[in-house]
């Protein structure tokens, strides 16, 4: 059986079920005042010891599983919920064991039927408070333990935070649950404990019964049950190169990227948001060669405005704690439309109106985006690069634009960085082909292979029947990559790439004998390219 | 009374650490703070109210402060829009 793989890993075990814990209604009546004020007194002192066990439970457990008891602390105090079990209790004369039951069920069922899938988690949440209530007011035994021995892998319907952490965690090999998704609690813990989990497996998990024998996997989200000896094998050595790869990741973090002969070269992440940015600290990224900005304009129905995107950069430019990070321009056409924009639909968007062409003709939205990207570069070391240039033209008005944009903000006394270096992406062949001309006005060049590839090749990259012409490595392309770098060297200006090529293993020798000295990939791929190059 | 205007940045909007964070931020002054998107309005002392309305990223809030130290709470919030964006 299939869920969603949420967090990674490989785990080679046995079932256990933590099955859902039900109860009923009483349905006992309060006969009196007195009554009413006795239950509304034990709904209080069960509120407070159950803050009191979560104190104790807190000081025990890293900060950041503490933070997500922070929540349970702060909803038992929650007026709203309060005020709804106070009121069941004096009004509908019920116990407070039921008056926490149905005050329960009626935030968890709200809760559930959100349609945001993070919200939806936050079920749990009111489960895990009502249950830890419910269990001092019926003096229910709390907690539920695993049986003796290791290797349990927990499957459950869904799990709360108490029963993830409340597990004992070296003896627990992953978590498999039926609802949920990546931001439930067990996907949450998983990760923090590098342990496999897989969500949303559906009601197939069901046939599960305890004891049977499982491989789970935490990236492809399967789960397979009682399995032969070979695929047990298969799954061991999978398993194997998962720690490996953990372990190998581990110690190439903080490593420096130099040649043997001591060529130092710089590894950086592709972001698209300020979350990618620490993902790309963890692979040991030393800044960020591509900060995509289209995600601040795509699925909205207005343009963003400047202090918007001020807030968003600096928020990516704070997390970076000082590496430089390239923020390119806006980068959109008519396959990615914006309906604000009343963009055409276009016969050959990537041969149309889109990027670059975009801005310089709709100054108004370039000056918005250029003001807010200098205004946040004083909170780090931020380059500002343009993509699609075809011609020295092009770059001349865009660096007009640039200058209008700081004198605008010199005069009304705005506070934003004057050193900031303004570079060009290279991805027509017409600007590689006068990268000397290019190198005279840009502060930097960052590679594109991806469009540089398809528009020297003439090759759809979208096009699966012509896949196999889309050859990064045909001599014309790579004879154009040299250019560019021989030219960026002569001129003395940095020269990055920003391509898929820059994270494809079997192109790194060769770039790194080209001179390229900056290499920008998803962050994944950093430590591999990292190995490489150490060895060189 | 003052009113203030936030943008949420996280792209998952307001999650329950920061909503838990903003709750114990103003039940330190004894301002009443309100938080308004669109025509919904909740007292800002409920973490569940504040959920309740799925506030999602890139949308905007209104705050409205009132009370003897609203001035001194309404600028706790602005260095708390400012300084937590890091936790978002």
């Amino acid at each position: 059986m299939t869920g969603i793989g949420v967090s990674s890993g490989i785990a080679i075990g046995r079932a256990f079920w933590l099955r859902p814990r039900t109860a009923r209604v009483s349905g006992i009546v309060l006969a009196d005042a007195a009554t009413v004020e006795a239950e509304k007194g034990k709904y209080r002192a069960a509120v407070s010891s159950s803050m009191a066990e979560l104190e104790v439970m807190m000081t025990k457990r890293r900060s950041d599983e503490a933070s997500i008891l922070e929540v349970q602390v702060e909803l038992l105090q929650d007026p709203a919920w309060e005020e709804e079990v106070l009121r069941r209790i004096g009004e509908e004369l019920m116990p407070a064991r039921d008056a926490v039951l149905l005050t329960m069920e009626q935030f968890a069922g709200m809760f559930e039927n959100m349609d945001d899938d993070y919200l939806r988690a936050r079920a749990a949440d009111v489960k895990d408070m009502g249950w830890r209530l419910f269990q001092r007011l019926a003096g229910f035994p709390a907690g539920r333990q695993l049986p003796d021995g290791e290797g349990w892998i927990v499957l459950a319907e869904d799990l709360s935070p108490s029963d993830t952490m409340g597990l004992d965690g070296s003896r627990v090999a992953g978590f498999v649950t039926q609802a949920g998704g990546k931001t439930s609690h067990a996907a949450i813990v998983a990760r923090i404990r590098s342990l496999p989990a897989v969500a949303g497996v559906g009601k197939a998990l069901a046939s599960i019964v305890d004891g049977d024998d499982l491989v789970m996997d935490g990236e492809a989200g399967t789960v397979l049950v009682n399995p032969s000896a070979t695929l047990v094998a298969q799954y061991r050595r999978k398993q194997e190169k998962h720690w490996q790869r953990q372990e190998q990741l581990r110690s190439l973090k903080d490593r420096e990227a130099v040649t043997r002969e001591g060529t130092r070269v710089h590894l950086q992440a592709n972001i698209a948001t300020a979350e990618d940015m620490e993902q790309a600290l963890d692979f040991g990224a030393e800044g960020v060669g591509l900060l995509r900005t289209e995600l601040l304009f795509i699925n909205r129905d207005s343009l963003p405005t400047e202090e918007e995107q001020f807030l968003f950069y600096k928020n990516v430019l704070l997390r970076s704690a000082g590496r430089p990070v390239t923020i390119r321009t806006l980068d959109i056409g008519g396959d990615k439309p914006l309906p604000y924009l009343g963009l055409p639909r276009e016969e050959n968007p990537f041969l149309g109106y889109r990027a670059i062409r975009i801005c310089l003709d709709r100054t108004d939205l370039f000056l918005t985006q250029i003001r807010a990207i200098l205004r946040a570069s004083v909170f780090g070391s931020a380059r500002m690069m343009f993509p699609m240039i075809s011609s020295v033209e092009e770059l001349r008005a865009a660096k007009a634009v640039v200058a209008e944009a700081r004198s605008g903000l010199a005069a009304e006394g705005v506070a934003f960085s004057t050193g900031i270096p303004v570079g060009v992406m290279i991805e027509i062949p017409s600007a590689a082909l006068t990268a000397d001309l290019l190198a005279k006005e840009a502060d930097f060049f960052s590679i594109g292979t991806n469009d540089l590839c398809q528009y020297t090749l003439a090759v759809d990259r979208m096009n699966e029947k012509i896949a196999s012409l889309y050859d990064p490595f045909h001599p014309a392309v790579l004879r154009l990559i040299r250019m560019v770098i021989e030219e960026g060297g002569r001129a003395g200006i940095p020269v990055g790439m920003c391509g898929e090529m820059a994270g494809d293993v079997r192109a790194t020798e060769l770039l790194v004998g080209m001179g390229l000295r900056e290499f920008s990939m998803v962050a994944p791929s950093i430590p591999a390219i990292k190995e490489i190059i150490i060895r060189l | 009374m003052i009113t203030k205007e936030y943008l949420i940045l996280a792209p998952e909007g307001m999650h329950a650490r920061p909503a838990t964070a903003m709750v114990k931020l103003a039940k330190q002054f004894q301002t009443v703070v309100q938080l308004k998107k669109g025509e919904k309005k909740i007292k800002l002392n409920s973490l569940l109210n504040i959920l309740s309305l799925g506030i999602k990223g890139g949308e905007a809030v209104v705050l409205e402060f009132e009370g003897a130290d609203e001035a001194a709470a309404a600028g706790a919030f602005d260095t708390f829009f400012a300084n937590n964006l890091k936790d978002w």
